[in-house]
């Protein structure tokens, strides 16, 4: 726990006002948002730079509890929103705050151009398998056989891999973590804000109350110990039998490229023709 | 690129008129997605804006355009987007973002036959309706409907300014016929054009709430990284930009929201009238329908027929109070109307008793003629 006990105080970067919080009790998301403001706090990146966009969902409402430039948008948005501020505002940090329904079905267009444009935004992309705010329906994540209230008889949908689409899509930084290793969850979270490019960062979080108990995860610290054993820093398994979703998943920063940031290659593109 | 800050006469089409007066207007942020008939709005703004050190980029469908909009909106700078019916339809979840969380932008629908995917290129006003309740609730929203080229680039000017000050998103609903229309467009002084910007807050304190507003019921802005740190959302929320189901507080937000256009009704009410002094047969007309009604109200004229015309620049909120006024004395009113009866809907609201109101409608991709609103305003002066 020595990391943890850092000079980092999240209290610094709540708006305590908004305590209570929504968030049920053993879910993930507060983990993750921990592990964003650790990251923030380490590269010293001052409040009034950040700028957080979410959309709708339990990852949506996490936005409201950070003292900074928050903006709730409309489901499946946020990175078309982020899009604009970014190019907007180069001077701000803009990071966006996402769920697997949210980025990957309703959102899904917005997030492959997001990788192919490379703008220089962060996006976490909170998986927890299923809807949670609308009471535990299917996701493109959920694992095969799991129950939710739309696949009462087990899900036989085949799970999105949201970090392979990420990379074939041009991302300039891929990373996946889990919550329960939340020192290297922040250090991924680092590297993409690190990243001049579009960083994509899937956190493999857990709903405790809908999803876990709906299929009998145990409670929360059943629930991450079991995500632990189910991935593998050092590589995809059996990709070959399930090209969607290995039995392992990987996590660290599993891609990288240094292709030309958005913005960047924009403006250069104008001088280049105003002087030419 | 053009040199535009050159006074002087162009021939414009109704598109590249829009396009040019946006930038007039200070617009530096464009997101739209081809559709026809609107691209070329886009078209002019790729080529346009990068020289006046603005942005231009084509995203990936049209609700992302809706949305990288508003983002920019929000950073601070003044935006724009177009499209027509089927673009219209996908961005109004987000056109209903920027009216509950007071984001101003403008939207140019270019209006062709419909439903679906209807007329591609043919001409329509078939989105009256839509362009004022197209997003679900009750909310503020401003939709302009010039009728000729030089009015698309004066009225693209306005939009800017109703939008800036008074925080809502602003409508620009032409139909087909007039966007491709070629006109002669007097290009102004820059500083001969009046600019109004939005109000930014500048005091950060303790107790600032970024939707609490005074009397005029407009929240200055909030330009993030200017220490406010504050939030905003679709959600209802409170003064302090929070969400609340407080019905009390809720009441507050949807009166406040829904009272400032009326609140400042002589900035946003826009119409014109021809003859209506001692009219007693009056032709309700709008957009390109306008013309034609022009030509026929000249020609009934001649033949002794007292008709007049009212039309709406500013079609929502509808110019009521100037309306009533109008149509007080009028025995006989005429909508002509390229849909199947949208406008007149809204015009039985004032019906003054023993005045009778009818429709004549086109909805087979032409336009409207003189001929036709002439031969309807002779049978209805031969029933009097
Ligand atoms: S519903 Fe699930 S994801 Fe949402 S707050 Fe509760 S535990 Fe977390």
């Amino acid at each position: 726990m020595s990391e943890v006990d850092s000079k980092f105080n999240i209290r610094d970067y709540l708006r305590e006002h908004m305590f209570p919080h929504f968030l049920c009790p053993g879910c993930g998301h507060g983990i993750a948002l921990r592990a964003l403001l650790w990251a923030i706090d380490e590269l010293e990146i001052p409040k009034d730079k950040l700028a957080f966009v979410s959309g709708i969902g339990c990852s949506g409402r996490l936005g409201a509890y950070i003292d900074s430039n928050t903006f709730h948008v409309t489901h499946g948005r946020p990175l078309a929103f982020a899009t604009g501020l970014k190019l907007a505002r180069p001077d701000l940090e803009v990071i966006v705050i996402t769920g697997d329904g949210d980025c990957l079905a309703i959102g899904g267009n917005h997030l492959i151009h997001a990788c192919r444009r490379n703008l220089n935004i962060t996006c976490m992309m909170l998986n927890n398998e299923v809807y949670g705010m609308t009471g535990g329906q299917v996701s493109p994540t959920t694992s095969s056989n799991r129950f939710t209230t739309t696949t009462p008889h087990g899900n036989y949908e085949p799970v999105f891999d949201a970090c392979k689409l990420a990379e074939a899509a041009g991302a300039g930084m891929v990373g996946r973590e889990i919550t329960l290793q939340t020192p290297a969850l922040k250090n991924v979270l680092k590297e993409g804000l690190s990243h001049n490019g579009f960083s994509f960062v899937e956190v493999m979080s857990d709903c405790t109350e809908v999803f876990g108990r709906k299929n009998e995860l145990g409670d929360s610290a059943e629930m991450v110990l079991t995500q632990k054993s189910s991935v593998r820093p050092d590589g995809y398994d059996n990709t070959v039998e399930q090209p969607f979703r290995p039995n392992f998943l990987k996590t660290g920063v599993m891609a990288r490229n240094d292709r030309p940031e958005y913005a960047a290659a924009y403006r250069q593109h104008i001088m280049s023709m105003k002087e030419g | 690129m053009s040199d535009l800050s050159e006074p002087r006469l162009l021939n414009l089409e109704g598109n590249h008129a829009c396009a040019l007066g946006a930038i007039a207007a200070g617009c530096r942020f464009y997101a739209g997605y081809p559709i026809t008939p609107s691209s070329e709005i886009a078209e002019r703004m790729s080529k346009e804006l990068p020289g006046v050190d603005g942005i231009f980029i084509q995203m990936e469908d049209e609700i992302a355009s809706m949305g990288a909009i508003l983002g920019a909106s929000m950073g601070g700078m003044k935006v724009m987007t177009a499209t027509s019916g089927p673009g219209f339809s996908l961005k109004q979840e987000n056109l209903g973002y920027a009216a509950g969380a007071e984001i101003p932008c403008v939207v140019v629908n270019v209006m062709r036959g419909g439903p679906s995917t209807g007329l591609p290129t043919r001409p329509a006003q078939g989105d009256i309706m839509q362009a004022r309740w197209g997003t679900h609730g009750d909310h503020p929203i401003i939709v302009i409907t010039p009728a000729s080229v030089p009015e698309i680039y004066e009225q693209t000017i306005r939009a800017f300014n109703l939008a800036e000050t008074l925080r809502v998103p602003v409508i620009i609903l032409y139909d087909e016929a007039i966007g491709h229309l070629r006109e002669t467009v007097e290009i102004k002084d820059s500083n001969s054009i009046e600019i109004n910007n939005r109000i930014w807050a500048s005091e950060v304190t303790d107790s600032f709430q970024p939707y609490a507003a005074g009397e005029d019921k407009i929240p200055e802005m909030v330009r993030p990284g200017d220490g406010f740190r504050t939030h905003t959302t679709g959600l209802t929320h409170a003064p302090d930009g929070f969400p609340t189901q407080d019905p009390e507080l809720v009441s507050q937000y949807m009166d406040r929201l829904l009272g400032k256009l009326g609140h400042h009704g002589d900035l946003v009410e826009g119409y014109e009238t021809i003859e209506v002094e001692d009219a007693e047969l009056l032709v309700v007309s709008y957009g390109i329908t306008s013309r034609a009604a022009r030509r026929a109200i000249k020609l009934a004229r001649a033949e002794g027929i007292k008709v007049g015309m009212f039309r709406p620049i500013t079609l929502w909120p509808f110019p009521a109070e100037a309306f009533k006024e109008i149509i007080a004395p009028i025995k006989n009113v005429l909508v002509p109307e390229m849909n199947a009866g949208q406008l007149i809907e809204e015009i039985e609201r004032y019906r003054p008793e023993g005045c009778d109101i009818e429709g004549l409608n086109r909805i087979d991709g032409e336009t409207i003629t003189p001929e036709q609103i002439l031969d309807r305003i002779r049978e209805l002066a031969a029933n009097e």
